[in-house]
């Protein structure tokens, strides 16, 4: 941590950055997203295991972006599959953002895509056991029983949106929740506005979903969200051979195709 | 029920194969049933995934989606994009079990005019015998006749 520190106050004197995004403490245990500015600032700054929030999602903000050249702490593997993401979708310039990344004994300094990808190489992605478990559960459910379990989750979804606006790559300016010409997607939290907003969400995350779990952590009353997403992540990555925040350069798996795609079911 | 319970179906088929497929079937004169409600859209690719929930939502018993074979696209690779969204979209909608029975798709060419008739008269029947699409009007709130 203090390595962080040390590293995040060269940057800023230097001129490097003009801001570091990372983490300071919040109210009890824990984390809440902090800018350092300065140097008084960076002492605030806190590296530990309470640091969940994947920060790229605030990357996407305007009040950010205007800061200038950023350095962000990723601490999270997920932040930095969120970078590649975004850079492979042109909404970060390959080597605009510096990542600092804690690792033992000091901190390493990432600046480009390609150092992302290096360092995403040594630490593997894995479901947590938790989700892998419900994920294998439900898999196992015949139809009907599976409909009701989701039926019952969404069932307490209030349409706040927090798993959209927690999302790094929900970075639309006009999302189609918002769009009510035609009005897509009905407004009130009602059992048919609540699947279809849940299934358009992982839709359009599939092929691009970092698999941060950050809509799942943000969701207020407990819906396992990030399922979904995962879910389809997991069926792209079966058919299509790529999946979301693996490369800068690969291109989005539903926007683009091969002839031979093998499926089974089209007549 | 006394009466048998007779399915609404939409189809959702593309300006260039299908529609003109479903025209070759009507003046070749080959009957099928009348379950079907053929909606024309330019191509496959323009063809949302919401549109389908959009019709289960508005008491639709099953969908059909057809488009023009791989390499006919008019737009040259409208449904290759298509066929993606769709092998994506039935895997989410069986993991949010939603029923993927009721949804049917299938490549039908502008020369395919009884292929088109029998694909119809076969999805008529395993929908009817599928019953209502009670799961979902039931989350509409339409109720069940």
């Amino acid at each position: 941590m203090e390595s962080l520190k040390q590293k995040a106050k060269e940057l800023l004197e230097a001129g490097e950055i003009k801001a570091v995004l990372g983490y300071a403490r919040g109210t009890s245990d824990t984390r809440r997203p902090h800018v350092a500015m300065s140097a008084l600032e960076v002492d605030k700054l806190v590296a530990d295991q309470a640091c969940t929030t994947n920060l790229a999602n605030l990357l996407m903000k305007h009040e950010i972006k205007h800061l200038g050249k950023l350095a962000v702490v990723a601490s999270r593997p997920s932040t930095l599959r969120s970078l590649l993401q975004l850079t492979a979708e042109h909404q970060v310039a390959d080597g605009a953002i510096l990542a600092l990344v804690p690792a033992e004994g000091g901190v390493k300094q990432l600046g480009t895509a390609q150092a992302f990808e290096e360092h995403l190489a040594l630490v593997p992605q894995k479901k947590t056991e938790k989700d892998q478990a419900l994920l294998d559960r439900l898999k196992a459910m015949p139809r009907a029983e599976r409909f009701a379990f989701w039926q019952k989750e969404f069932s307490r979804c209030m349409k706040c949106y927090a798993c959209r606006n927690s999302c790094p790559m929900c970075y639309c300016e006009r999302c189609t929740m918002d769009c009510n010409r035609p009005q897509w997607v009905p407004v009130p939290s009602h059992a048919v506005g609540n699947q279809e907003y849940h299934l358009v969400r992982a839709m359009h995350l599939a092929g691009r979903c970092v698999e941060c779990g950050e809509c799942g952590r943000a969701c207020p009353v407990g819906i396992p969200v990030h399922l979904l997403t995962f879910f389809a992540e997991d069926s792209v990555r079966a058919q299509f051979g790529q999946g979301g925040g693996a490369s800068a350069t690969i291109d989005n798996a539903l926007s683009t195709f091969r002839p031979d795609d093998k499926e089974t079911f089209i007549r | 029920m006394s009466e048998q319970f007779e399915p609404k179906i939409t189809a959702f088929v593309c300006n260039w194969c299908t529609y003109a497929g479903a025209d070759l079937t009507g003046t070749s004169r080959i009957k099928y049933q009348p379950n079907v409600r053929v909606l024309r859209v330019p191509c496959t690719g323009r063809i949302d995934f919401m549109l389908i929930m959009k019709a289960f939502e508005r008491g639709a018993d099953g969908v059909m989606i057809s488009g023009c074979h791989p390499n006919d696209c008019h737009y040259t690779s409208g449904n290759y994009h298509a066929r993606r969204r769709w092998m994506v979209f039935r895997d989410l909608m069986d993991f949010m079990g939603i029923d993927t029975e009721r949804v049917t798709f299938s490549w039908v060419s502008a020369a395919e005019g009884a292929k088109w008739g029998a694909l119809v008269n076969e999805v008529t029947d395993k929908i009817r015998a599928l019953g209502p699409n009670t799961e979902q009007k039931q989350l509409v709130g339409l109720g069940v006749e």
